[in-house]
């Protein structure tokens, strides 16, 4: 069925809404790779991933896959009831790896729940990035250990933790960078807003990266802002880098353009990457509720790795010890991922006390006595009287 | 030759403290070889429709559950029959904690519903392989077993020599065997100790056939093309089933002398205030639809079956079924009966613009109250067209045609155009149809009608 409305030989009227309407109002979108694999040139950012070998090259493709495999692994270990929850990152592994890879092993990265792309790259084991989903504990990973804040729920508050470690660098007289990760929703929150303001207010040496996958749950972006994200941060005085998230080398020059502005006094940079959450929320939830399912066609067309591949095959470096070696690496860590969360060791019941106060103190004294005394009631008689 | 033992799969909590879900559909067989992570079922939880992954590599020895049945998390679904070696193929042995053996019973880590988790470990207590001879007890067979060996070609029918075992084969190779009319005993078994596979089965089928018939030389894999059934195509086929086995449907014709209105619609073209904009039959047919429903409401109401109300609405969000590159979607106009024919105009053209740029939003898919679909453009004259699911009345216009028509008491060559509708007879009667139809035509048989109708 089929209406004539639309002429082949003729203009339609124009719209009225798009006089009325300033929706589309940014700036160019960055990128050096198109969906095909084509690398496209650009004066600005060329020079910026000029020293990235073919080697690198495929290893950034490595990196993708095997974050992709970590996301399908988790998502399968959730729905056999290993974990409670699970965000996927599905579409995203460009925006996460590409960010990743950029950033000096002293800067300090505060995540959402979704960066385990992120955290990969930063060298946070598979299964430490489920511990905290499968409810054994509070936390993944020493934060420390790895430079990487842990997973954060509340939306955009980490936007803040970002902005403060940026100025505590100042104060130390460091030269290493803060980086806030936050989705296109945070951008409506007014801790995020906080974080832009104080992080223009003094020069801090922080990198804002919101990744834009087009919808905040179930609301699209559209709604959460008629204007570009990239676009809001000029209310804040902050420079704004737009740039395709699907395309791991133009997010890679974005972030050492946005690194290297910081490590320099130039204070801020808000980089959107435009990219696309292909799953649904977390595991809990049905994108196909609320989401047309052409949308989920036109970004399958734009996939990162699937480009990145492209680009491969262009420069004759895919061969197949190249596949074999990703495959297996894959492979190696989905087991390690499996293997690691079924046998994660349950947390004792007293554990619970361990990371409420940085000091022992004699109110918390008498609640562990109280809850050890509860527990010891369940001895005996409990073994046949609970299942 | 390691030694089988079963594995059993228990619901888990799907989504964030849910205690019960539904299965939709199993998408493996008892008997069926399973890999760890094949999606082995889907469910439906109270938040989403998921796909259950396999946790075990295996074979599938029981499912527990019928599909539409509410199970609790907790409970045993499906069990698998697992190599001891790939029982634990992520070296579940290895549990810190003690020996963390099949016998031991694990708590299943969900948040609600840690129901007993008792594994049944070691080898099941099976029979021995030795049945009657399928010739011996033919009476006895299942009545569809009969009858599937009754129609199978008669070939195969002669029992041969039996040897008193049940060739090895698995539940479904065994039903592509019937279904193919194939006798097991004669298949040779390629597989580990003499199993029959599938493609056993299928070699034997073909082999037998390429002896009686003659080779019809064509390419394997031409002769079919198998699409997976999702995204547009998925979501239009559950709407068009809903539609039509929900809304008891019934269609009217009406064939109409449109040359009137062709000849306003050529007026109107050369009309200034109309320069630029898209004038066709569909914009008057559209205008007509919403002049008659304004005498006629009960084409533009809803059956509520849930809060058993019939909803009439005082607003139309005009429908408009259009062929994209992915499929039919019927985005619509929203409050279209408050437009003027140049805003209608505006309105359609925009409309079929962003359908063929593939950029309808769910929004301009969502809170339609009646649909056109314009099924003349492809010179066609009249159909029964199924509502669009939740609406009570959907016209088709046909094609605009020349056509020997009476023409003031003579036989004359006129413009002629097919309406017909349908409507959900639930909530309009043949009377209100009719009514609706008659005025729509009368309108495009004579435009000037409409000084009497509003």
């Amino acid at each position: 069925m089929l209406t004539d409305e639309a002429g082949r030989d003729r203009k339609a009227p124009e719209p009225a809404k798009s006089v009325t309407n300033p929706r589309r109002t940014g700036g160019d979108l960055v990128q050096l790779l198109s969906p095909s694999g084509e690398r496209i040139s650009h004066p600005e950012f060329d020079l910026w991933i000029s020293d990235v070998s073919d080697e690198q090259l495929c290893s950034l493709y490595e990196d993708m896959v095997v974050v992709r495999r970590i996301d399908t692994e988790a998502t399968a270990l959730q729905r056999q009831g290993e974990l409670a929850l699970w965000p996927p990152l599905l579409g995203q592994e460009a925006a996460q790896v590409g960010s990743g890879r950029a950033f000096r092993s002293d800067d300090f990265v505060f995540p959402t729940y979704r960066e385990s792309g992120v955290a990969y790259c930063r060298g946070v084991a598979a299964p430490d990035m489920v511990k905290a989903w499968r409810g054994n504990a509070l936390f993944g990973w020493d934060p420390y250990r790895y430079n990487m804040a842990t997973q954060q729920i509340m939306i955009g508050s980490q936007a803040l933790h970002a902005t403060g470690y940026a100025m505590g660098i100042q104060h130390d007289g460091a030269d290493s960078v803060s980086v806030g990760y936050f989705g296109d929703g945070a951008t409506s929150e007014g801790d995020v807003s906080e974080a832009l303001v104080f992080a223009a207010s003094f020069q801090a040496p922080v990198v804002f990266i919101c990744q834009n996958n087009h919808w905040a749950i179930s609301e699209p972006v559209t709604l959460q802002s008629h204007v570009q994200l990239a676009d809001r941060a000029a209310g804040f005085g902050i420079p704004a880098i737009r740039v395709d998230g699907n395309d791991v080398l133009a997010v890679l020059a974005a972030t050492r353009v946005a690194l290297d502005r910081a490590r320099k006094g130039g204070g801020p940079t808000f980089i959107e990457a435009v990219t696309y959450r292909m799953g649904p929320h977390t595991t809990a939830d049905d994108p196909t509720r609320y989401r047309d399912a052409n949308e989920l066609e036109d970004w399958a067309a734009k996939d990162p790795i699937a480009r990145l591949k492209a680009l491969l095959e262009r420069k004759g470096l895919l061969d197949e010890q190249l596949e074999t070696r990703v495959k297996a690496k894959a492979d190696e860590v989905a087991a390690e991922l499996r293997s690691g969360t079924i046998n994660m060791p349950e947390p004792a019941a007293m554990d619970v006390f361990k990371h409420v106060y940085a000091e022992e103190n004699s109110w918390l004294e008498r609640q562990k006595d109280h809850y050890a005394r509860y527990l010891e009631s369940f001895s005996g008689s409990a073994q046949e009287g609970a299942l | 030759m390691s030694p089988a033992m079963i594995k059993e799969f228990r619901l888990p909590d799907l989504g964030e403290g849910l205690t019960e879900s539904e299965i939709l559909s199993w998408r493996v067989s008892v008997g069926d070889t399973v890999e760890l992570n094949q999606v082995i079922a889907e469910v439906e939880t109270a938040k989403a429709v998921v796909e259950l992954p396999s946790p075990f590599a295996g074979t599938v020895a029981a499912l527990h559950e019928q599909p539409g049945s509410v199970v609790e998390v907790g409970k045993p679904i499906v069990s698998f029959e697992v190599d001891d070696a790939g029982a634990a193929p992520s070296g579940e042995g290895a549990a810190p904690g003690g020996a963390a053996g099949a016998d031991e019973p694990k708590r299943e880590a969900t948040l609600v519903g840690y129901g007993a988790a008792v594994e049944k470990g070691g080898r099941p207590a099976r029979k021995a392989r030795t049945f009657a001879t399928p010739a011996a007890a033919p009476q006895e067979a299942h009545p569809a077993e009969a009858a599937a060996a009754q129609a199978a070609p008669a070939a195969v029918v002669p029992a041969p020599e039996t040897t008193g075992e049940r060739p090895r084969s698995t539940p479904p190779v065994r039903k592509l065997a019937r279904d193919l009319g194939v006798d097991l005993t004669r298949v040779p078994g390629t597989g580990e100790r003499g199993l029959i596979t599938r493609e056993d089965v299928q070699r034997f089928a073909a082999g037998s056939t390429e002896g009686a018939a003659p080779a019809a030389v064509r390419p394997a894999g031409e002769r079919e093309i198998r699409t997976p059934i999702k995204g547009v195509r998925k979501y239009t086929a559950a709407a068009m089933v809903q539609s039509a086995f929900t809304a008891p449907h019934v269609t009217e014709f009406l064939t109409v002398d449109v040359t009137a209105a062709m000849e306003l619609l050529e007026r109107l073209k050369s009309n200034r205030a109309f320069a630029g904009y898209k004038l066709t039959p569909l914009t008057l047919a559209a205008k007509a639809v919403l002049i008659a429903l304004k005498r006629n409401p009960t084409l533009n109401s809803r059956w509520d079956d849930a809060a058993q109300e019939i909803v009439q609405f005082n607003y139309v969000n005009l429908g408009i079924a259009a062929a994209t590159p992915r499929g039919l979607t019927v985005p619509n106009i929203k409050d279209a009966d408050t437009m003027s024919l140049l805003e209608l105009s505006a309105a359609l053209s925009e409309l079929t613009d962003t359908a063929r740029a593939g950029k309808t939003t769910p929004e301009d898919l969502s809170g339609g109250t009646i649909s056109i679909t314009n099924i003349g453009v492809f010179g066609i004259d009249a159909g029964t067209p199924i509502l669009n699911p939740g609406e009570a009345a959907i016209i088709a216009l046909g094609a605009v045609r020349k056509a020997p028509w009476v023409h003031n008491d003579e036989l004359a060559v006129r413009q002629v155009m097919s309406l017909s509708l349908s409507f959900d007879h639930r909530l309009v009667d043949g009377e209100q149809g009719s009514r609706f139809l008659a005025d729509v035509g009368a309108i495009l048989s004579d435009p000037g009608m409409v000084l009497t109708m509003v």
